[in-house]
C-alpha cells in the first residue's frame, strides 16, 4: 500500500515543513535525546499520565510524546474546519430532531429502530429543548488523511470527548523547550481553548439565569482516568471542579456548597455518563450524580453539557447516516466523507466481508481503544480464521471498513526521523457560535507499520500546528 | 365514576435526615377516560420545586425538604372523574415513539421461561388478540400472593416462583410482550375496589401494550381485565422503578420506614345513599 507522507512530495520537503526540516537537520542526536528526556520529565511533573480517550490501561503510564510537530497549511485547515463545523451542525440538528418530531425518521431517511432502540436514546428528555437547541457542546471528530486532499471521519464523539488537555500540554511543552521554533514559524495559537470553552458554556445558560452564569465541571472523581484533564480544564477556565456530593437540588435550582454558603449553578459541564447523572431518574445506585438534577434540567433550571441523550448521535450504527443528516438538515453536500462501512447484520454486507476479510478492518460495534479489532492486511492466516469464527458467531456485533492508507508524519525514532501513521481529533465547540481552535490532538502509531494509534496499543501524541497565512 | 382519593405516604427515619429530594409522578393523566379536579400534592416541610409534563405525558413534580427531620408525609388529595374506555388510552398527548418501549430493563429481561410463555401465543391473529392472550397467560402463570415477592423481584423470578403481586404481573406481561416485538410499559395508578373477594391493592399497577391501530391499551393481569372506570392512571415507564410514583433520596444515615394509606371513595354512591336516607 502507498501511504501519503505529510512532509514530503517525492523527495522534496513540502513548504509547511520547510523550517522544521532545517531544524531537525541541525539537531545533534545527543541534543535530541536530552530534549526527549526533558519532555518526559515535564509531562511527569505536570502529572499528565492518564490514558487518552478513556482507554484504560495503566493510569500512571506516560503517553509517549513525539517532539516532531505535525503541520497543516492554513488552506488545508480552513477546509477541514468548514467540514467539521458542518458536521457538528448536522449532529446537533439530528439530536434536536430525534428528541422532537423526528422528521428524519418520518421521512424514512434513517431506520426508526436504530434511533429508538438505541441504548443511548433517553426517553426521559423527549420534548426537552436545551438552550439554543444545542445538545452536544463539545464534539470530538476523529479524522484520518489518505492523500493530499482526502480526509475521512472515523467517528464522532458527542458525549464527553477527552484528550484536549494533551492538545494544550503538547503545545505548552513545545513552546517551553523550543521557543525559537515559535519565533521562526507563524503558528496559530491553541491556548485560547479554555476561554472559548467557558464562553461556549456560558452561552447556553438557561433562560432563568439572569446574571453572569456560574459554570462548573462535574467529575466522577480522582479514580477516573481523565481526572487530571477535569481539574486542568477547571483551573484554566477559572471554574469550580465539583463532584456529585458538592451539588444539591433545592426547590427549582441546583446549588453548589461553598465556604460562603450555597451558590446557584447554571451550567454543568459533566464528565460522567448519563446513567449516573441522577439516581432519581436513571440508575438508583449512582453515587456520582445529583439527586433531582434531571427534574431541574427538564424544567429549564440548569444546563447540562453535553445534554443527556446526546450519545444517540455518535453510535457506530448511526455514524453511517451522518452524511445523510448533512443533506437532510442542511441541504448541503457533506464536505467530510465517512469511511465506507459494511454493517454485518445486513446479508449482502456480511457476505462481502466474510469473503474479503484479508483486506478489511473489522471492529466491534461497541468496542473502543483498538481492542477486539482485526486489521486484515496486517494479520496472519490463523488470526483471520480465528476472527472469522467470532464474526460468524455474532455478526450483529461487527462492522467492517476498508483498510485505509493512513497518512504518515515524520516521527523521532532511534535512528532519526521515520514515517509513522497518524490521526487527528479536533474539538468543535457549539454554543451561540460554532468554534474550533486551529488543530487538535494528533495521535501517532509509534510502532513501525502499525495503523493503530490508540495509546493502549503503543500510540503517542504530537503537537499539531496550523500555520498562519 | 366520580372518585375521591386521599393517598398518604409517611416516611420515618430513625435518625434525622437532611436535603431530602423527591421526584413525584402523582398526578392523574389527562385522557378521555379521566379528568382530575382539585388535585393537591403536599410534602410536609417541603419546598415545591420544578413541575413539568414530560415526553410520556406524565406530570412530574420535584420537592425538596431541607430538614433535619425524622418524618416526611406526602399527601395527595383530589377528585377524579373516570369513564370506561375499555382500556384504550384515547385522547392522550405524549411525544415518545412507542418503539422506545421495546428496550429491556433488569426487571423485565426475558429468560427462557418468559420466552417460552411468549411463544405460546404465536398463532394469535393480530396484536390485540395476542395481547389479551399474553395477559391471560401471565394471570395463569403467576398466582396472586402478597408478601412473596419484593420491589426488586424481576419478571423472570416471579414467573419461576409462580406467585406475586400486581407489580410482578405487570413486569411479566411487559417482558413477554416485548419478546414478541410489542412495545410495552408499566403503569402506576389507583384501583377503586368495588367488589370484595378478588379485592387487590388500591395503589395499583398494570401494563400497557402498544397495539397498532388502537395505540396504547391497558391490561391488568392481576385482575384479569382491562382497566375501566375503577382505574386511575398516574404515569408510565419501562418498569416499576422507571414509573415509580415517588422516587426520593435523603442525605444522612437514617434508616427509612414507610407507611402507605390510600382511601378511595365513590362519590356518586355516597351521594345516592346519602340522598336516599329517609328524613321523616
Amino acid at each position: 500500500m502507498n501511504y501519503y507522507n505529510e512532509m514530503y512530495e517525492g523527495s522534496r520537503v513540502r513548504d509547511p515543513y520547510a523550517r522544521l526540516s532545517q531544524w531537525v537537520e541541525g539537531m545533534p542526536a545527543d541534543f535530541r535525546q536530552m530534549k526527549q528526556a526533558e519532555a518526559e520529565a515535564l509531562f511527569r511533573r505536570i502529572g499528565i499520565t492518564f490514558a487518552v480517550y478513556g482507554e484504560g490501561g495503566d493510569p500512571d503510564r506516560l503517553i509517549p510524546f513525539d517532539m516532531m510537530p505535525r503541520v497543516f497549511e492554513q488552506s488545508e485547515w480552513r477546509r477541514l474546519e468548514r467540514g467539521i463545523k458542518q458536521r457538528a451542525r448536522a449532529l446537533n440538528a439530528f439530536l434536536r430532531d430525534v428528541y422532537g418530531r423526528a422528521e428524519i425518521v418520518r421521512a424514512g431517511r434513517i431506520p426508526a429502530r436504530l434511533v429508538y432502540q438505541n441504548n443511548a436514546y433517553e426517553k426521559a428528555v423527549v420534548g426537552v429543548v436545551p438552550p439554543r437547541g444545542v445538545y452536544s457542546h463539545i464534539i470530538g471528530i476523529d479524522l484520518v488523511r489518505t492523500s493530499k486532499d482526502e480526509f475521512f471521519v472515523l467517528e464522532d464523539n458527542c458525549r464527553t470527548p477527552s484528550g484536549v488537555s494533551y492538545m494544550l500540554e503538547n503545545r505548552e511543552i513545545m513552546m517551553r523547550m523550543f521557543p525559537g521554533l515559535f519565533r521562526g514559524n507563524r503558528i496559530e495559537p491553541v491556548d485560547q481553548y479554555p476561554e472559548l470553552l467557558r464562553r461556549t458554556l456560558e452561552s447556553v445558560a438557561p433562560a432563568k439565569c439572569h446574571d453572569r452564569p456560574t459554570c462548573v465541571i462535574l467529575t466522577p472523581g480522582h479514580f477516573n482516568s481523565a481526572y487530571y484533564e477535569h481539574s486542568f480544564l477547571a483551573n484554566l477556565m477559572g471554574v469550580e471542579l465539583v463532584e456529585g456530593a458538592d451539588l444539591f437540588v433545592d426547590g427549582e435550582f441546583v446549588y453548589m456548597r461553598t465556604t460562603q454558603g450555597p451558590r446557584r449553578v447554571d451550567v454543568i459541564y459533566r464528565r460522567i455518563d448519563d446513567p449516573f447523572l441522577d439516581p432519581l431518574c436513571f440508575r438508583p445506585d449512582s453515587m456520582l450524580g445529583v439527586p433531582g438534577l434531571m427534574d431541574v434540567y427538564r424544567s429549564g433550571g440548569v444546563s447540562i453539557c453535553s445534554a443527556p441523550g446526546a450519545g444517540v448521535a455518535d453510535d457506530k450504527a448511526i455514524y453511517t447516516f451522518v452524511p445523510e443528516m448533512v443533506r437532510f438538515y442542511l441541504g448541503e453536500e457533506p464536505m467530510l466523507q465517512n469511511v465506507q462501512t459494511w454493517t454485518l447484520w445486513k446479508q449482502d454486507d456480511y457476505r462481502y466481508v466474510i469473503e474479503n476479510l484479508a483486506d478489511l478492518v473489522v471492529k466491534e460495534v461497541h468496542g473502543s481503544g483498538g481492542y477486539g479489532m482485526l486489521v486484515g492486511p496486517r494479520s496472519t492466516k490463523e488470526e483471520i480464521e480465528a476472527f472469522r469464527a467470532k464474526i460468524e458467531a455474532n455478526p450483529g456485533n461487527y462492522i467492517a471498513q476498508p483498510t485505509l492508507a493512513l497518512s504518515t508524519c515524520p516521527t523521532f525514532v532511534e535512528e532519526g526521523l521515520a514515517p509513522r501513521h497518524v490521526d487527528l481529533r479536533p474539538y468543535c465547540l457549539c454554543g451561540d457560535r460554532i468554534e474550533l481552535v486551529p488543530g487538535g490532538l494528533t495521535r501517532v502509531a509509534l510502532r513501525e507499520g502499525s495503523l493503530v494509534v490508540n495509546s493502549s496499543q503503543g500510540g503517542g501524541v504530537k503537537d499539531t500546528w496550523v500555520l498562519s497565512e | 365514576m366520580k372518585l375521591r382519593i386521599v393517598h398518604e405516604t409517611v416516611y420515618r427515619y430513625d435518625r434525622p435526615v437532611r436535603n431530602l429530594v423527591q421526584s413525584l409522578r402523582l398526578t392523574p393523566s389527562i385522557f378521555e377516560g379521566q379528568r382530575a379536579h382539585d388535585w393537591a400534592i403536599d410534602v410536609s416541610g417541603g419546598i415545591r420545586g420544578p413541575g413539568f409534563r414530560d415526553g410520556a405525558g406524565d406530570w412530574i413534580e420535584g420537592w425538596t425538604v431541607r430538614g433535619p427531620t425524622e418524618e416526611v408525609v406526602v399527601t395527595i388529595t383530589g377528585r377524579v372523574e373516570t369513564r370506561d374506555t375499555a382500556g384504550v388510552l384515547r385522547g392522550y398527548r405524549e411525544l415518545i415513539n412507542p418503539l422506545a418501549y421495546l428496550r429491556d430493563t433488569a426487571a423485565t429481561r426475558p429468560d427462557g421461561a418468559l420466552r417460552d410463555l411468549a411463544a405460546t401465543v404465536a398463532d394469535a391473529t393480530d396484536s390485540l388478540d395476542q395481547s389479551h392472550r399474553l395477559s391471560a397467560a401471565v394471570s395463569d402463570a403467576i398466582a396472586y400472593a402478597p408478601g412473596r415477592t419484593a420491589f426488586h423481584t424481576t419478571a423472570a423470578e416471579a414467573l419461576e416462583q409462580g406467585e406475586g403481586v400486581c407489580q410482578d404481573h405487570a413486569h411479566a406481561l411487559i417482558a413477554v410482550a416485548r419478546c414478541n416485538g410489542l412495545p410495552a410499559r408499566y403503569v402506576s395508578g389507583y384501583l377503586h375496589v368495588t367488589t370484595t373477594g378478588e379485592a387487590r391493592e388500591a395503589a395499583h399497577a398494570w401494563a400497557e401494550i402498544h397495539v397498532g391501530s388502537l395505540g396504547w391499551v391497558g391490561f391488568d393481569p392481576a385482575n384479569r381485565c382491562c382497566p375501566d372506570d375503577r382505574y386511575v392512571r398516574l404515569g408510565s415507564g419501562l418498569d416499576a422503578l422507571d414509573a415509580a410514583p415517588i422516587r426520593g433520596i435523603a442525605a444522612g444515615q437514617g434508616i427509612e420506614t414507610m407507611d402507605v394509606t390510600v382511601n378511595i371513595e365513590d362519590l356518586e354512591r355516597l351521594q345516592e345513599q346519602s340522598a336516599g336516607q329517609t328524613q321523616s
